[in-house]
């Protein structure tokens, strides 16, 4: 049986949004700049792409989007592109960015690109359950902050920061509010009128789109430079010929993202808190991350005196995808630096699983998982030294 | 995902001489569990010829720290101890049919295990190893210039990045980067490695 439980990491293209690209990359083949006919339809898919873009993330005007090739690039573009149209520190312009300490790194490592440019990073803590505290925010902010970014779920342990809050505290002090949205992004409803961001970016290919293609809501009269300088595309702000096929297959996925909302609150949640406690009955696991302020489909959960590589390719022997908050995992030599941020000791952020599903997720995927976990978790164990079973 | 061997593999899912051994008389235990990594290597040596007739292991770490350790209890049983350490990491890696660069740390740990089970059937004290183990260069994760000067020596290492692969020093927060880069050079220019 093959077990996909890595959607953070990566979804399946829904066969919807397939079917919506694949005119685009075969007879429809037009450039949306082109003035004849043949560039019609092109222009109007990419129009439509917007406007259910838009309408996904709850913006008011549908050129409040900006199409990117991935989450990375929404990033860079939104933190990047306000700043260069501020003053700079140089000039005596505000010189402060926030960060979290859990941030994704297409946000946490722009932060010596940013000490470059004269700014000084301050990073915000979270507390022992992952979250972010607006309390930790109004006593590092001052008037010279330029701008605020924090994440909206965290990508391992799923936790939900209270943006709404940390916007008004942004806002109070004249700073901008910058937020990755991207693993937020079909699991809770996204309304960025109501939580009032200047700036939120998602990825197509966290919500069974393609990967390659991204989008930034910019709220309008935000200041902004654009950071991929060059043609007109996207009203000047994003240069390069338009991803037409991707960014149509991007409007679909998040016309079904927002109608598959409800499922992932109900039937996802009960699928995700049934493999949850089932791990949990595993002696010594315990769960990384704030029990009720997490997205429904994640759930990160450390199995003490062994590590998470070894589980990780175990697990994959039985045909179940996960990942790993060790080290070994990655070209990284460190332990997951969002795991660390909560205070985890190394030893069990090494130990870390993380399971993420979507809402193609099936109950025998979860029963099937169940069944392996004990088994894989037990013959590793046997392998420990620290193990005393 | 790391391109391990088919060997790595069968070493990590079926391990051979995994376990305790209860009359062990050389044990080596090597890594910490705050590094991701810990082998404690069990070896029955017999007084009189100083062969080692039982070799286990225990470790916790991923894949590549559990093969390293199997296959090497399988390349010392048999040998003296004075055969067993000319085992260098380089040995491992060829045995496990080859690591992943950024793995070269684990065939490293195999080594120092089996230097520290020796060791202590010697009679010798990690205090007194302390000394012999030189100085601390990295201090996240507890790396000695002795250590550095032998991997640099053994594999012929130029750069710091490979330093790093074979022994983890510099991987973490980075501010001993400078010093490997002199132990690297001091020990380049050693006649005796000059190639």
């Amino acid at each position: 049986m093959f077990v996909y439980l890595d959607n953070n990491a990566t979804t399946g293209v829904a066969k919807e949004v397939l079917e919506t690209m694949l005119p685009f990359l075969q007879e429809e083949y037009g450039n949306p700049s082109s003035m004849y006919e043949f560039a019609r339809k092109p222009i109007k898919a990419v129009e439509k792409a917007r406007r259910q873009v838009a309408e996904f993330l709850g913006a008011a005007y549908e050129d409040e989007i900006i199409f990117t090739s991935c989450g990375s690039e929404s990033d860079s573009t939104a933190i990047l592109g306000s700043l260069q149209a501020q003053t700079p520190p140089s000039q005596g312009g505000m010189n402060e960015v926030i960060v979290s300490d859990v941030e994704h790194p297409a946000v946490f490592n722009l932060r010596k690109h940013l000490e470059r440019m004269g700014y000084t990073v301050r990073v915000l803590p979270v507390n022992k359950s992952g979250l972010v505290e607006a309390e930790s925010l109004n006593k590092i902010i001052s008037e010279k902050t330029a701008l605020v970014s924090v994440m909206y779920a965290n990508n391992e342990t799923g936790c939900i920061m209270p943006i709404a809050e940390l916007t008004e505290i942004a806002h109070k002090h004249g700073a901008l509010m910058h937020t990755d949205a991207v693993q937020a992004a079909g699991k809770i409803k996204l309304d960025v009128q109501n939580i009032n961001v200047d700036m939120l970016g998602i990825s197509g290919h966290k919500i069974h789109a393609p990967k390659g293609v991204g989008a930034l809501y910019l709220k309008r009269g935000t200041s902004f430079r654009p950071f991929l300088a060059g043609g007109h595309q996207e009203r000047g702000r994003r240069a390069g010929t338009e991803n037409v096929a991707s960014i149509a297959g991007l409007g679909k996925a998040c016309e079904m993202a927002s109608q598959s909302l409800e499922y992932e609150q109900t039937e996802i949640r009960r699928l995700r808190d049934k493999l949850e406690a089932g791990l949990l009955t595993i002696p010594y696991s315990y769960l990384n991350g704030d029990k009720e302020k997490r997205t429904p489909n994640t759930t990160n959960i450390s199995f003490e005196f062994i590590e998470g590589e070894a589980i990780l390719l175990s697990m994959s022997d039985k045909g179940i995808c996960a990942s790993t908050g060790s080290a070994c995992s990655s070209e990284s030599l460190e332990p997951s630096h969002v795991l660390l941020a909560q205070g985890l000791p190394a030893k069990l952020a090494h130990s870390a699983v993380r399971f993420s599903l979507s809402r193609y997720t099936t109950e025998e995927e979860i029963n099937w998982t169940l069944k392996a976990m004990p088994e894989i978790i037990a013959r590793i164990r046997s392998m420990s030294p620290f193990w005393k079973g | 995902m790391w391109d391990y061997s088919d060997k790595v593999m069968d070493y990590f899912r079926n391990p051979r001489n995994m376990g305790e051994l209860s009359d062990a008389n050389g044990i080596g235990k090597v890594g910490s569990m705050a590094c991701g990594d810990v082998m404690y290597l069990y070896l029955k040596i017999d007084p009189e010829t100083e062969v080692i007739e039982k070799a286990t292991f225990k470790t916790f770490g991923c894949a590549s720290a559990i093969a390293s350790a199997s296959i090497l209890t399988e390349m010392v049983i048999g040998k003296t101890i004075d055969e067993a350490l000319k085992i260098t990491n380089k040995d491992i890696v060829e045995e496990l049919g080859g690591l992943p660069q950024a793995k070269f740390h684990c065939s490293v740990m195999g080594s120092e295990a089996l230097e520290a089970a020796i060791n202590d059937y010697r009679g010798i004290k990690p205090e007194e190893k302390e000394e012999l183990e030189g100085k601390l260069v990295c201090k996240c994760f507890a790396v000695t210039d002795k250590l550095i000067e032998k991997v640099v020596r053994e594999n012929h290492l130029t750069t710091v990045e490979e330093v790093t692969a074979y022994t983890k020093a510099g991987g973490a927060c980075g501010s001993c980067k400078e010093e490997i880069k002199e132990i690297i050079d001091r020990v380049n220019s050693h006649p005796c490695c000059q190639q």
